[in-house]
């Protein structure tokens, strides 16, 4: 399946684009698409590790599944307020 | 009201979303930007946000603001894209019947926006640039659903 993967903040910037497709097996795990998308887009692979990743819009571990159709973001650390003083 | 919006926000336009007449108390807390942060001459920041998901857990933390005290209304916004020192990037009003319930739930949703919405922001500073990073928002948001 092609799954649409959308991009933000630093990870957009690493990959020039606010979207990325990965093509996965049906029922692939989250762990999977980091995998594939580290091994497509080697530039974000350093990012990835401190990404979370949402799943029709809700945090997923890496255990979830994946289904033709999931609407995939990978969300940095949010910064809407870090505190530094 | 849950909003992501690139356009200059309206602090009395949220407030007038949370007004109801059993309300004696409308919080309001702006977020601006500041001109400072670690020691760095700020120009201007950059916020990127994943706007449906954002909308979402913001109504996420109205419910749990609603369950938690007696409020009538929270309405919130943050901003998008390039924003000059001075400029307000997040506007959080909050109603209840009574000032400390006001306060504090206001106080709570700020808190909370900033560790599990997924908008992000880049300093532009003299000397570079930086997307600042927080906590991971899963983190945040499995610390809010662990009970006590």
């Amino acid at each position: 399946m092609e799954l649409p993967v959308f991009l933000f903040a630093s990870l957009r910037e690493a990959a020039g684009a606010r979207t990325l497709t990965v093509s996965l097996p049906e029922d692939a795990s989250v762990a999977a698409l980091r995998t594939r998308l580290g091994e497509t887009h080697p530039a974000l692979a350093p990012l990835l590790a401190r990404a979370a990743v949402a799943v029709n819009q809700e945090y997923a571990d890496d255990t979830q599944r994946l289904s033709p159709g999931d609407e995939v973001a990978l969300i940095p650390p949010v910064s809407g307020g870090v505190e530094c003083t | 009201m849950y909003l992501i919006t690139p356009e200059p926000l309206d602090a009395l336009a949220l407030m007038e979303a949370v007004r109801v007449d059993a309300a004696g108390a409308v919080s309001l807390f702006a977020g601006v930007v500041r001109n400072e942060n670690l020691d760095r001459s700020v120009h201007y920041l950059e916020y990127d946000a994943y706007p449906p998901m954002a909308e979402r857990k913001m109504a996420e933390i109205g419910e749990a603001v609603r369950a938690r005290w007696p409020v009538t209304g929270v309405a919130m916004a943050h901003r998008t894209g390039r924003l000059a020192i001075g400029e307000a990037s997040v506007i959080i009003a909050v109603s209840a019947p009574h000032r400390a319930d006001a306060i504090e739930a206001c106080h709570y949703a700020i808190d909370r926006l900033k560790q599990t919405v997924p908008v992000w922001k880049k300093e532009v500073f003299v000397g570079g640039e930086e997307w600042l990073e927080g906590v991971s928002p899963a983190e945040a948001e499995a610390s809010m659903l662990r009970p006590g």
